[in-house]
């Protein structure tokens, strides 16, 4: 299903990207928060502050923490105790907390977290890159990764919903851009609290740490147990797939507002070509795409909201029928010359009858920009694929020969 | 009936017999009452209390990670602030040494920083007892441990133990205690008055492990006075940063009564120059007589 937004200019503000991720937490009532400042995240943490030292978030305590480890970890206890929490983080705090992430979805606390995506270390680099958050892929939360600031404002409030189902309660990490979406301002429609309320239910837990109904949580599990424990969250996964979508279509009826529940199309029904990204790229994509559908070009856009769980069926069905898929990655698997997103498309399409050629792009990482030329150089290879193969399965773009 | 209070952990944990942290908890417990929720790290407490679908505690419980307890202890708190719960749930985290000297002090250190109502237990058996008795940032002078085990260039840890009370009181502590689980009434008290004190509270209980430090299952209360009679481990009170009271020892015992009781220093009456080491060790108890008035 394709995007549906109404310019609604009379309810848009010019704000930060990082401003509006903040608002939306704010309406979403949480209890506790809990972070640790690091670039590009900063201002997301600085505006919240703001809202806490002018009373704006009722019932809430702020947690400065001394560690981005720590930050998560105070949560875990949190969320344990029935607050609804918040954290945000990018990067090395997103690798330093690599520990406890699989703990917070081990047993299953809907924390809420905004990756503000960066680059990871060394060298170091504070631009945009998805090395962080896909370097977590595996630790059992829940990714979405937004287009644009309007995007990861909605999605904020439909990660909370997702998050605190009680037939999901799983974490979720909500992804934008570093700079690209942090730092941009741009025109959007701040959550009203009042649909935020409508929206959103209070985060009741059926289970808890409560005095008057001891529960331990934690345990030591042995063999005869850990299995089962790993099982359930992956099958929570399964139920998060129809959770995301019905998130999505609540909030639009809602809001006005639909930007795809686990994938969104663009142009993508009878295309020869489809692009498969993540990320505020997309808004690069579709204008580039555009650009080509004038001329007659069967070109289309497959974006990818939900990363895990990976929506393998939605994929399949958008893809089945193209010609040639190309798909771009703001990360790699050192060794495997690799992005993830390519990686897992590839992957399920395995045992399939769908035949259809996929070609990976590792593009934009540590921010090198990504300018249309490039995007149409690579279309420019997807066409000459199309008729004779692809040349190159996966490769990093843009290499600056001279440096090596 | 017994004026005893009700014991809230519950029997059949997977403790050896004779285990100081099962001890720990109990007297922990008592002090706090129902009211109260327990944050464990990773270690020998966690495992033996609750293998999963079992759990010994009968008060709201949870182990996170090994190092992040004051973390999640601080959490806890937050949440019962925001939710206008809190001043009477205690909120007790409870860890070992190597949890609370050596991998969880940064969290240790922001939860004091910050201040959260709620009480740090250290149960102090001075080396990883979990994982096979390694060498703690506790570990005193001259134990052999299995990573700082004596032998024939070595009488074993050469360091001495850090001095987390210390590190606290720099923290501004309210109320900092040292105890011993071979002293129930005593670590009773301290517990409950670091429950009433308002803001993050301390309280250091020396544990000792029959299985890591090598004596008799029959023994932990004996030998954990010994620790206090020959002032090695010297059992104070501090109010704001100012020593209020400490437990007097009226004629200490030498050293040995306590070292030759346990496997870990049994080097020191075996090898050439142990007597040397032994005068260094009674050095250290000499040194906390004059320093703590004992």
């Amino acid at each position: 299903m394709t995007a549906t937004n109404s310019v609604n200019m009379e309810k848009m503000v010019v704000v930060e990207g990082s401003y509006s991720v903040a608002h939306s937490v704010k309406v979403c009532r949480p209890n506790v928060i809990s972070a640790y400042p690091i670039t590009p995240q900063t201002h997301i943490v600085e505006d919240l502050s703001q809202f806490m030292a002018d009373g704006e978030i009722p019932d809430c305590e702020y947690l400065n923490v001394e560690s981005e480890f720590s930050a998560i970890s105070a949560l875990v206890g949190a969320s344990a105790a029935g607050a609804r929490t918040y954290s945000a983080t990018t990067s090395q705090g997103l690798e330093l907390m690599h520990e406890v992430l699989f703990n917070v979805s081990g047993m299953r606390l809907p924390v809420v977290m905004t990756v503000v995506n960066r680059a990871v270390s060394a060298p170091i680099n504070i631009w945009n890159d998805h090395q962080d958050s896909i370097s977590q892929r595996d630790t059992g939360w829940i990714q979405l990764y937004a287009e644009d600031t309007q995007e990861i404002a909605d999605m904020t409030a439909q990660a909370f919903k997702i998050a605190e189902d009680k037939d999901v309660l799983l974490p979720a990490m909500i992804c934008m851009d570093g700079f690209i979406l942090s730092h941009v301002y741009e025109p959007v429609v701040l959550l009203e609290q009042d649909l935020v309320d409508q929206y959103l239910p209070p985060f009741e837990p059926e289970f808890l740490l409560d005095t008057k109904n001891p529960m331990s949580f934690g345990a030591f599990a042995d063999p005869s147990t850990y299995t089962e424990f790993r099982y359930l969250q992956e099958k929570a996964m399964d139920v998060a797939l129809f959770k995301i979508e019905d998130a999505a279509d609540e909030f639009n009826k809602l809001f006005g507002r639909y930007y795809g529940g686990l994938i969104e199309e663009y142009n993508t029904e009878d295309a020869d070509i489809i692009i498969m990204a993540m990320g505020s790229i997309i808004g690069t994509l579709k204008d580039v795409i555009d650009a080509h559908r004038t001329k007659g070009e069967k070109i289309g856009l497959l974006k990818v909201r939900s990363f895990r769980p990976f929506p393998k069926l939605a994929i399949k069905k958008v893809i089945k029928d193209a010609k040639m898929i190309v798909v771009l990655d703001k990360n790699i698997s050192i060794g495997l010359n690799e992005g993830a997103l390519f990686t897992e498309t590839k992957s399920c399409l395995y045992n399939t009858n769908i035949d259809v050629p996929v070609a990976g792009y590792m593009i934009g990482h540590g921010g090198r920009d990504i300018p249309v030329s490039t995007i149409e150089k690579i279309i420019d290879e997807a066409k000459n694929a199309m008729k004779t193969g692809i040349d190159i399965e996966s490769q990093f773009t843009d290499v600056r020969e001279e440096l090596l | 009936m017994s004026s005893r209070p009700k014991s809230l952990l519950a029997p059949g944990h997977r403790g050896c017999a004779g285990c100081c942290d099962a001890m720990a908890a109990k007297f922990t417990l008592m002090a706090s009452g129902e009211d109260c929720i327990v944050i464990n790290p990773t270690g020998c407490l966690e495992v033996m209390t609750t293998p999963y679908p079992e759990s010994s505690w009968e008060v709201p419980w949870i182990h996170s990670l090994f190092e992040n307890t004051a973390a999640v202890a601080s959490g806890i708190e937050a949440a019962l602030k925001a939710k206008g719960k809190i001043g009477k749930t205690k909120i007790i985290a409870m860890g070992g040494d190597g949890s609370t000297l050596d991998i969880g002090i940064r969290s240790i250190s922001g939860a004091f920083e910050r201040g959260h109502d709620f009480t740090y237990v250290c149960i102090d058996n001075e080396a990883y007892m979990n994982t096979g008795v390694q060498r703690s940032g506790a570990t005193p002078f001259n134990a052999s441990t299995t990573t700082s085990p004596a032998g024939k260039v070595s009488f074993g840890n050469q360091r001495p133990k850090k001095n987390m009370p210390a590190i606290i009181a720099a923290h501004g502590s309210p109320y900092i205690a040292t105890t011993s689980v071979a002293y129930p009434k005593d670590m009773i008290r301290k517990v409950k008055m670091a429950n009433e004190t308002v803001g993050p509270t301390y309280i250091h209980a020396h544990a000792p492990c029959t299985t890591g430090w090598g004596f008799d299952t029959s023994k932990t209360v004996e030998i954990g006075k010994l620790a206090v009679e020959t002032a090695l481990w010297p059992m104070f009170e501090m109010e704001d940063g100012e020593i209020t009271k400490v437990r007097k020892i009226k004629n200490p015992k030498p050293v040995e009564d306590y070292l030759k009781m346990q496997r870990r220093f049994k080097h020191l009456f075996t090898m050439k120059g142990g007597e040397e080491e032994i005068k260094k060790i009674q050095v250290i108890a000499d040194k906390n007589v004059v320093d703590f008035g004992l």
